[in-house]
């Protein structure tokens, strides 16, 4: 069985930091498949719409009828262990400096046999498992297999650990308490296990509601931030830069507006200011401290997270502005994304429909919580997936997107 | 004529014979290239049999380190001009294939003369080189796990085949200390102490269940022969070897969830009855053995004993050249090492030593009726390609 996870000890400073390695992430294009949907934290498998028979590894053409009409599709996962083995001996960087290494051979109850991680608390073969698409720190899909039913601290596998991004004993940076929502996810990484939270504030002179519940959390550290000013960006980076593993930037400015209904550009211009520069701020000053100590340890730097909007899919018009800023990070976050990955860091886009606050007051139910999307986002971090889409209205809107996205333009145009 | 798993009758093989096989000393590393091995190999044929190189009018290439180039790159490089030109990238399997098919160019007039070659280069880098482009399956959904080659690969089959079949690791490590004595006998093989079963199964862990010996040492080195008429091979004064039968097979009992037989098993009935004879009457067998559960398999799916029988058939056998079942005479790759595709081509080799007895010290006795089998190419999660041919002293 998996040991608790103990704290580990704080590291020599004078010790080397060791340097970044990733796993193979060489893909054939169609093996991106898989990379897709494990990205959104589903694991699915090509499945031939003529004789349906589901296809592993990823192919052009049905093995069995030879048709290209291949889909992918959500499986259950459901499979027979068939053999197991440990590997002390890897031709790899990345799996030498974690041998030994656990693997498995699976044959799904949908047909295919896989190569799969295996979790450590899975029984000898033959023994039933459950498969399920992760990244891997390349950024890959890779098939990891679980032991059919829940065990003590199965978070805490070493090995699964370096498919995650579990906050537990880790550093986070969150860019802005001020807000429910801000306060919500600091409270939820106290609540699974982090170290310590820095909570941003951009005007440490005003008070604001839920200041005491935060300063009353023997884990959150309010710190001074303006993602609007370069300066205060980088003196905190100097600060505590060196020390967080993970940023979740949650700051945000939510106006109403489309383009017509008001003039000038100056409230655009601070929504860019924040959602957009504010992220180019912060990429700048801190992304590099994360590339340098991804590999340091086992609570190394890991993640990287963007509070979006599902407005930065496809513009919702009533909120125009807003939705344009939005789109500006997304791109901005897919960047960070490319050079991040070489290290290993993964960057994790939360694309929430409305959330329940002020700013979308005229906005019809259904709204997803401070609470539920800030325990969307720590579960995005345990099971270390890329993109969220937290609540049913997100949902709904990334079928519709997926689906036509020129239909789904049209719908929002109202 | 036999009757073929399809059928309809298959020609035999008469009048076609094997000649000269020449190896180039295996090296753990070299600093050549593929190219290098494989023109020492053309260069030795034609010494042995002294024939100019104009006289090769067929070839026949398999290599894993040769690209970019293939065999028709090599006709340049060789400076030599086929009207029958071959690239076989079958791994384990190819020696035989390549026997087979040059057999049928010469048979049928195609060719005259085939120079088979077989040869790899390796650099301190190579071997992962061709493990992580091996093949699209294997860099999506092999390689990306641990990276661990086929070493992981032939673990989830050996330990499946353990448990399923009751096979001790100590009946492996029967087959890799006979093969170790043997390969103190063979000038080439690259592991020159002698192996104990105690340092066979106290070796380091490579992959559970596999450890050290059961494991392969990539080197470099190239293995050859040439195919030609009976005739032409007597007017030559070469001594040569006649193929009885061969099969091949790929991509056998694809629906097995696990890879616990090959093709052979499919094929083997046809590779006796061509041949007109049964296993009783082999008195030596070169198996491919990139490790020792795949012995085992051939040894079974060849009809040498009942599936699942193996292990017994191990306690009750002895596999030196002087044994009761001589096996792997050279030594086999797991000790005279694995030269790349040449390791498809070192049982064939081997056979036809031991059939024109000029295997030395480590000579069968009454060597008359040898079989050789190959395995190769795992592409994804099992070994697809099989292939076995029956050879006889001519
Ligand atoms: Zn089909």
């Amino acid at each position: 069985m998996t040991r608790e996870l103990v704290r580990p000890r704080r590291k020599n400073p004078v010790l080397r930091t060791r340097l970044p390695t990733l796993p193979p992430g060489g893909r054939s294009r169609v093996a991106l498949g898989l990379t897709a949907a494990a990205a959104l934290g589903r694991f699915e498998l090509q499945r031939c719409r003529d004789c349906q028979a589901v296809q592993y590894p990823p192919v052009e053409a049905c093995s069995r009828c030879l048709s290209v009409r291949l889909r992918w599709e959500s499986q259950s996962g459901e499979g027979l262990l068939l053999a197991r083995t440990e590997l002390a001996h890897s031709n790899d960087l990345f799996f030498r400096e974690r041998l030994p290494w656990q693997l498995g051979m699976v044959r799904l109850d949908c047909g295919p046999t896989v190569v799969v991680h295996l979790h450590g608390d899975c029984a000898e073969a033959p023994t039933r498992v459950r498969v399920d698409a992760r990244l891997d720190r390349s950024g890959q899909a890779v098939l990891f297999a679980f032991p059919a039913t829940e065990t003590p601290n199965m978070a805490d596998d070493p090995q699964l650990r370096e498919f995650t991004c579990d906050p537990r004993f880790r550093k986070v940076l969150v860019t802005d308490g001020r807000t429910p929502l801000g306060q919500a996810i600091a409270e939820s990484l106290v609540k699974a296990g982090a170290d310590l939270v820095w909570v941003g504030q951009a005007e440490p002179w005003k008070q604001f509601p839920g200041l005491d519940a935060l300063r009353a959390m023997p884990q959150v550290s309010i710190v001074p931030l303006d993602l609007t000013d370069s300066a205060s960006v980088r003196e905190l980076a100097a600060e505590i830069g060196g020390r967080v593993d993970i940023v979740v930037n949650n700051a945000e400015v939510h106006r109403t507006h489309g383009i017509s209904d008001r003039q000038g550009i100056e409230t655009a211009r601070l929504e860019m200011d924040v959602n957009y520069f504010g992220l180019l701020r912060l990429a700048q000053s801190f992304g590099p401290a994360l590339r340098a100590r991804a590999a340091d340890g086992p609570l190394g730097a890991v993640a990287w997270v963007n509070l979006l909007s599902i407005y930065a899919l496809s513009n919702f018009p009533p909120h125009g502005t807003f939705s344009a800023s939005k789109a500006a990070a997304l791109s901005l976050s897919q960047c960070l994304r490319a050079e991040m990955r070489p290290a290993g860091v993964r960057v994790v886009n939360l694309f929430p429909g409305p959330i329940d606050d002020e700013w979308n007051q005229t906005v019809l139910p259904p709204k997803v919580s401070p609470a539920v999307l800030a325990r969307a986002l720590t579960a995005a971090l345990k099971s270390g997936v890329e993109d969220v889409f937290p609540g049913d209205v997100a949902q709904e809107w990334l079928e519709r997107w997926r689906d036509n996205p020129k239909a789904l333009e049209r719908e929002l145009a109202g | 004529m036999a009757d073929a798993a399809g059928g309809r009758p298959r020609f035999d093989y008469q009048g076609v014979v094997a000649v000269a096989p020449v190896t180039i000393p295996y090296v753990r590393y070299s600093i050549r290239t593929a190219h290098w091995f494989l023109a020492r190999a053309l260069g030795q044929l034609l010494q042995v049999s002294g024939l100019g190189k104009s006289a090769i009018d067929g070839l026949c290439v398999s290599s894993f380190t040769l690209a970019p180039d293939t065999a028709i790159g090599l006709t340049q490089h060789l400076g030599v001009s086929p009207r029958w030109l071959d690239h076989i990238p079958l791994g384990g399997a190819c020696g035989v294939v390549a026997l087979r098919r040059a057999a049928r160019a010469v048979q049928s007039g195609d060719a005259d003369i085939v120079a088979c070659l077989a040869g790899d280069t390796n650099h301190v880098d190579s071997f992962r080189l061709t493990l992580s482009n091996f093949s699209s399956f294997a860099r999506d959904a092999v390689y990306p796990y641990g990276a661990g080659g086929p070493n992981a690969s032939f673990a989830f089959l050996t330990a499946n085949y353990m448990r399923e079949y009751g096979v001790e690791r100590a009946d492996f490590g029967k087959l890799c200390v006979a093969q170790r004595e043997n390969a103190l006998r063979f000038e080439h093989a690259l592991f020159r102490k002698p192996l104990t079963l105690d340092e066979y199964l106290d070796a380091r862990p490579i992959a559970d269940p596999l450890r050290l010996f059961d494991c392969v040492m990539p080197c470099a080195g190239a293995d050859a022969f040439l195919v030609m008429s009976a005739e032409r091979a007597r007017s030559l004064g070469l001594p040569a070897v006649r193929i009885l039968s061969t099969i091949e097979r790929h991509n056998g009992f694809a629906d097995d969830p696990i890879q616990a037989r090959g093709g052979w098993a499919i094929d083997r009935d046809d590779l006796y009855d061509q041949a007109g004879v049964g296993p009783r009457d082999i008195d030596s067998l070169q198996v491919y053995d990139d490790y020792p559960v795949i012995s085992l398999m051939q040894i079974e799916d060849l009809g040498f004993c009942e599936k699942g029988a193996g292990a017994r058939f191990v306690r009750e056998n002895s596999f030196t050249w002087n044994g009761t079942f001589p096996l792997n005479t050279s030594g086999g790759q797991l000790s005279a090492g694995q030269a790349g595709a040449s390791g498809g081509y070192l049982g064939v080799v081997e056979a036809m030593r031991q059939l024109t007895g000029v295997a030395g010290d480590r000579q069968v006795k009454a060597a008359r009726t040898g079989m050789v089998s190959g395995f190769g190419m795992i592409n994804y999660d099992r070994g697809l390609a099989s292939a076995a041919a029956i050879l006889a002293a001519a």
